[in-house]
């Protein structure tokens, strides 16, 4: 981003005023999320810097709300994570298979009406949250699963698959397909043809895909807010009340550890994307 | 000439053609059985019950099966003068079928809504009408209050008879159907909805203008930095996309409280005074600053995904050719990037009309928006059938918005990074 020695000095200002703008903005992205780290150690009730985290005194911070959250009383973060961890799980094997095989059946040429199967397969994506949560929760309390795991993994299903059908799609359509007629004209059967051809190829995106899914039914709160009994409470129910009534230090902590989860997922899906464009050779 | 020439046939004596079509739509069989599970999943889970939303959105059967003799007498009813006998025949004895049961209580405040006044006959007609003779019913029911002899008590039964009504989304709009049927306004001070729209509007609209200045600025800079610094860069984008929308709620709850961080800050720089800081949560201020930090990725993400296809020597060509780099970039870059515009102020405009749990915690009353409205009468008034008639207002407004995307750009330009 060097400018060349002849440039003007008005462009040489604005170049880097440029710069300094994409520098708070940078600044503005990142930095709230690092307010939340030191604040979980600190050793006071209080939600701000005390005058001893400022001079760094090692009195000042303590693990107590890491202690808080994993041993605290009627504490209700060990079932919340539980019960996250469960149907995240549950929710993602349901959408990557649901998706994928779809994805499959969308990226083939010979697919009648794919324009409107595709629109109605993403909609839960781009139909505004709080409406799929109507819409679902009327469904779910119709089949009598409100409050229940089951109910909840169904809704998630719902809206993680959009991200699977959307990310396995695109890495079908640099899928070089006479791959796998070579596999059934030396005898290989549909399915042995995708599981030992096709999917490796394919992985990358199902696993990007799984990711988003993932994310979607950990992070999401308000379909399960209708859902939800006392039961299916989640992280993110708890912290929505934590939020709500009082903020306590042992949410910090448990952010931290969100913080910590997010950033595995994001080195996750930078290697994959990366693996899946050097497969697919769009290596820039 | 052609039709004399011999069909071509595979081998097993069929005509190529039909061989080729069978084949064909033994294939085009096959793609939709793969799409067909998924399909069917969504459309039971997710597309009939919108479809559920509207029937229960327009539902008004209460007073249709409460009163259903009643209004097989009113069909031959002009709805001019007073009903004949035989109508006041029907309601004494679906009257007395709803008492047996118990409902009439529930009746009576139904059309008291309707027209005022109906729940006191009607609690009078209940205590009157155990010494009823038999026979000539509406000599009898007339006499009991004189707003059985006015006509428009009868017109306003004859109202509820459809079984759907528009009232819920009327009341959406803080509008009413009045005594004679008339949809009137609600008193100006009364009209809370129309200002929950226009707030939802006006923050979506903000919001995505904010994160549009803001994104397109490092959308550029990553797409045209070297790999090994964007990488670095591209981090500060991707982290916050990927962490906890409640998480980032919770920062930023933490930093713009009073005895914040930001605040501290304003009133280290002398901005303000130390007894004078200014209130940045629960409210609108809140809700902007918290919204656009957390949808920004969403405009960034595709700014660079099509920027990063623009070539960099299309600015060197523009330049060379004597455009200063103001130039090149208004008339060269900036409209190769419109897609990536168009995808990204979409992307983020139908986010921020859907938000609910950011400007719940910290919007305060100020900053609450339409879902919230929605969340409330789904969660604590219980009255679904106004949360549903809003959440289809909702929807229609989001379709026209894709309907308006998909002419000008195209809906699949949509990319997720």
């Amino acid at each position: 981003m060097a400018l060349p020695k002849y440039t003007e000095t008005r462009y040489r200002i604005w170049h880097y005023s440029y710069l300094v703008i994409c520098g708070f903005v940078f600044f503005f992205l990142i930095a709230p999320l690092f307010v939340i780290f030191p604040l979980s150690f600190n050793a006071e009730e209080f939600l701000v810097f005390s005058d001893g985290m400022k001079r760094l005194d090692p009195e000042a911070f303590s693990l107590r709300w890491y202690h808080d959250m994993v041993y605290g009383t009627k504490n209700p973060w060990g079932l919340a994570a539980k019960n996250s961890f469960i149907i995240a799980l549950f929710a993602t094997i349901g959408s990557v298979i649901l998706g994928t095989v779809a994805a499959l059946g969308l990226s083939s040429r010979h697919m009648p009406f794919k324009g409107i199967i595709m629109a109605t397969l993403i909609s839960p994506m781009i139909v505004p949250l709080i409406i799929s949560g109507v819409a679902i929760f009327f469904f779910i309390a119709k089949i009598g699963l409100a409050a229940t795991h089951l109910g909840i993994i169904i809704a998630h299903i719902v809206l993680g698959t959009p991200f699977v059908v959307i990310t396995v799609t695109a890495t079908l359509s640099g899928f070089d397909h006479s791959v796998t007629r070579a596999a059934s004209s030396l005898g290989s059967d549909p399915v042995n043809t995708f599981m030992k051809i096709t999917l490796p190829l394919i992985l990358p995106g199902v696993i990007s895909g799984a990711l988003f899914a993932f994310v979607t039914s950990f992070d999401e709160v308000v379909v399960v807010l209708f859902l939800a009994g006392l039961d299916n409470t989640t992280i993110p129910i708890q912290m929505w009340t934590g939020l709500r009534e009082q903020l306590s230090p042992t949410i910090l902590a448990v952010a931290t550890c969100l913080i910590v989860l997010s950033t595995l997922i994001l080195v996750t899906a930078e290697l994959l994307r990366r693996r899946s464009e050097r497969i697919r050779g769009i290596n820039r | 000439m052609s039709s004399e020439t011999q069909k071509i046939l595979t081998t097993d004596g069929i005509p190529l053609e039909v061989s080729l079509k069978k084949a064909e739509k033994k294939n085009k069989i096959k793609a939709f059985l793969l799409v067909a599970p998924l399909l069917f999943f969504i459309v039971i889970t997710y597309i009939f019950p919108i479809g559920e939303m509207f029937t229960r959105s327009i539902d008004d059967r209460m007073v249709t099966n409460m009163l259903p003799k009643t209004f097989k007498a009113m069909e031959t009813w002009d709805g001019k003068e007073l009903p004949s006998e035989e109508v006041f025949a029907a309601f004494l004895s679906d009257f007395r079928l709803l008492a047996e049961k118990k409902e009439h209580g529930k009746l009576g405040q139904r059309l008291n809504k309707e027209k005022n006044g109906f729940n006191t006959i009607l609690k009078k007609l209940w205590r009157k009408m155990k010494n009823f003779e038999e026979g000539n019913a509406k000599e009898q029911i007339m006499e009991i209050h004189k707003r059985f002899r006015d006509v428009k008590y009868w017109q306003a039964i004859k109202r509820t008879a459809p079984p759907y009504s528009m009232a819920k989304y009327l009341k959406g709009m803080d509008m009413y159907y009045d005594e004679d049927g008339k949809i009137v306004q609600v008193e100006e001070d009364r009209r809370i909805h129309r200002i929950l729209w226009l707030r939802t509007l006006e923050v979506a609209f903000f919001v995505t203008i904010f994160c549009f200045l803001m994104g397109y600025p490092i959308a550029h800079l990553l797409a045209t930095l070297p790999m090994k610094y964007s990488n670095l860069l591209m981090i500060c984008v991707l982290l916050p996309f990927w962490t906890s929308l409640l998480v980032r709620t919770a920062s930023w709850m933490i930093l713009l409280q009073q005895q914040g961080i930001v605040n501290d800050f304003f009133v280290w720089i002398g901005l303000v005074g130390d007894d004078n800081r200014p209130e940045m949560m629960y409210n609108k201020t809140g809700t902007y600053v918290a919204m656009t930090q957390i949808l920004l990725p969403f405009m960034v993400l595709p700014l660079y995904s099509v920027m990063k296809t623009i070539s960099p020597s299309l600015m060197r060509a523009g330049k060379s050719l004597g455009g200063t780099p103001f130039v090149a970039f208004w008339k060269v870059y900036f409209p190769l990037t419109i897609p990536g515009i168009g995808a990204g102020c979409l992307l983020v405009f139908i986010l921020a009309i859907g938000y609910y749990i950011t400007p719940a915690l910290v919007g305060g009353a100020s900053g609450t928006l339409i879902s919230n409205q929605i969340a409330y009468h789904m969660k604590a008034t219980l009255d679904w059938s106004f949360a549903s008639a809003m959440g289809l207002m909702l929807l229609s407004g989001v379709l026209v918005v894709y309907w308006i995307y998909n002419k000008l750009v195209g809906i699949d330009n949509i990319k997720l990074g």
